[in-house]
């Protein structure tokens, strides 16, 4: 694990100096991908300009699952996220390559190409969550920060996991990464949004299937001191790291079945 | 106990191929079936047979990258499909087709990356990067990132690459293909050195037979996934059916020779040319011509190893 850690921060601190030695490319990249991140939330305003509430739920509140989530996705992004560059290493073969360095794949594939960018959602999602926080007044307890401190580790822990499973599929079917990206960005999407906008199946697909209330809806229902208006069981709001532990589990099983399965290419 | 150890290595790949609409058929393709050699430390070993053989297929299985169907497989002790990232300390591996570098590093970051991936201690990734900075010439290509490099410099460094960390067995898959025949040259002396002063294991994946003859004493043929020949490189000819031929010159011309255990092919005026097996000794030939002829001079010529290989493609 340690040593995972270190080679981790190893080859990605590779690709940051090398990155930094264009500079005029990487401040443009920065300031692009800050600003698409900005935009998203944008949407969100624009839309509380015309109504009051959202499913049931303030601007605030709704703040408050966005950034969850939002921050959720970042850490897993920054640290599992490349699942797009995974389906091109395995096209040209350089995936054997990294099969063939004592260093386990997965941190390789993680750390590949590694962007200080990727930081940029994490702030992004940071500040809008640091302003929900205070908007919307919750009584703050010693056992709601350390649910909000567990739902910021468990749901980085659910996306990441979700990431995962996706390139393990990739490693199988040789290249997919448009499927995985449906479960991790358009996940995000879904649960930036109260679930009670949703039809109930969706709800319960979630919960259920795959754990992605877990990264926020849950966790923020008790933090908003708020029931369930869904009538789903009060135990869920804190189950998320449960849902973490048994999402890493699957997708760490997974990824080591998938890469021993692994065809490589031709030649 | 051998360096390399494979009895009865088999891998199947299912192929599955669309026959109209919908229907898909599912097929096992036997890439390899049944190989069995061992390697022992220090032996450097040729590998050869036609494309889709089953070559590159084993290559990965050693690594580790592919997991066997059946067989059993031990390098420097270990099951490498089970213990893929322990075994990569111990082993060198270099595809000729595709780079283990990193395309956008400058070549000297690369290797410092690989130097502290594998934990090279500083002092011995000094003198191995300026050994081999110097043997393979790589001097001006330390700082120009790898994807501005020609496809004979990647190659050199890439070979670099897998050897800073001091492995005992190290693969090589084409690792002359489009080279010119200077650089071939060089990195056939490069990897000779390599084995007789590191006493490091080669297996040498090649199309070019001329690899094989300046690097490797002993040769492995796969063909169809079978192992087809293991031996010198000597005893292919001899296994192949190949044959030898003199070429004597006469005093004057005259009508073909007879010597026992050889056969004219060929007069052109005073001079014949006669072909015996490849295995069979030229010595009482020779001497049987001498005797019987006037003969002002006398050569003989070896076969080409690709028509040997040709002839045991041919032959099953």
């Amino acid at each position: 694990m340690a040593e995972s850690v270190r080679a981790f921060w190893v080859i990605a601190g590779a690709w940051v100096r090398a990155s930094l030695s264009y500079r005029v490319s990487f401040v443009t990249l920065a300031i692009s991908s800050a600003l698409i991140t900005v935009l998203d939330f944008v949407a969100v305003l624009v839309m509380f300009g015309n109504v009051d509430r959202l499913g049931g739920f303030s601007l605030g509140e709704v703040a408050l699952l966005y950034g969850l989530s939002g921050f959720a996705l970042g850490v897993a992004d920054l640290l599992v996220g490349n699942t797009e560059l995974l389906g091109r290493r395995i096209r040209d073969g350089s995936f054997d390559a990294m099969l063939v360095r004592p260093v386990a794949p997965l941190v390789q594939v993680a750390a590949d190409q590694f962007a200080l960018r990727r930081f940029g959602r994490i702030a992004q999602s940071g500040a809008v969550l640091g302003w929900a926080l205070v908007s919307v007044g919750i009584e703050w307890t010693p056992l709601r920060v350390l649910v909000l401190a567990t739902t910021l580790v468990s749901g980085s822990v659910i996306f990441a996991a979700v990431f995962v499973l996706g390139s393990a599929f990739q490693v199988v079917s040789g290249d997919a990464s448009e499927a995985s990206n449906a479960f991790t960005y358009g996940g995000n999407t879904l649960t930036q949004y109260p679930l009670t906008i949703y039809p109930s199946q969706v709800a319960k697909g979630v919960t259920f299937v795959l754990p992605l209330a877990f990264v926020n809806w849950y966790p923020a229902l008790y933090l908003l001191g708020r029931e369930d208006p869904l009538g789903l069981p009060g135990w869920l709001r804190f189950a998320s790291p449960v849902a973490a532990l048994l999402a890493a589990v699957v997708a760490g099983l997974a990824w080591r079945a998938a890469v021993r399965r692994y065809r490589s290419t031709g030649s | 106990m051998g360096m390399i150890e494979v009895e009865d290595l088999r891998r199947t790949f299912a192929v599955r191929t669309r026959q109209g609409r919908l229907r898909r058929t599912r097929r096992e393709v036997v890439a390899v079936d049944g190989v069995t050699f061992g390697i022992e430390p220090g032996e450097v070993v040729g590998f050869i047979g036609p494309n889709g053989a089953g070559k590159s297929t084993t290559v990965k299985m050693l690594t580790g990258i592919l997991v066997p169907t059946a067989g059993r497989l031990q390098v420097a002790g270990m099951d490498p499909s089970r213990r893929r990232t322990e075994l990569a300390r111990r082993i060198g591996v270099v595809f000729g087709q595709r780079s283990g570098l990193w395309w956008d590093l400058p070549l000297r970051d690369s290797f410092g990356l690989l130097a502290r991936i594998y934990r090279v201690p500083p002092q011995r990734y000094r003198t191995n990067l300026a050994a081999y900075v110097d043997l393979l010439d790589l001097g001006p290509l330390l700082d120009v990132p790898v994807r501005q490099l020609s496809l004979g410099q990647r190659m050199r460094g890439d070979i670099a690459a897998a050897l800073l960390h001091d492995p005992e067995v190290v693969y090589l898959d084409e690792p002359t293909i489009g080279l010119d025949i200077i650089s071939k040259a060089r990195l056939r002396d490069f990897l000779r050195q390599l084995n007789t002063e590191r006493g490091t294991t080669i297996l040498l994946t090649t199309h070019d037979l001329v690899d094989i003859e300046q690097v490797s004493r002993r040769v492995l043929v796969i063909d169809a996934g079978r192992l087809v020949f293991d031996g010198p490189l000597g005893g292919l000819q001899r296994v192949g059916g190949a044959t030898r031929t003199v070429v004597v010159d006469l005093e004057r011309s005259a009508g073909p020779v007879e010597v026992s255990g050889a056969t004219v092919t060929r007069v052109d005026g005073p001079r014949q040319w006669l072909s015996f097996p490849a295995g069979a000794s030229a010595a009482p030939i020779v001497s049987a011509l001498a005797a019987a002829y006037d003969v002002v001079d006398l050569s003989i010529q070896e076969p080409a190893i690709e028509d040997v290989i040709r002839q045991l493609y041919a032959r099953k």
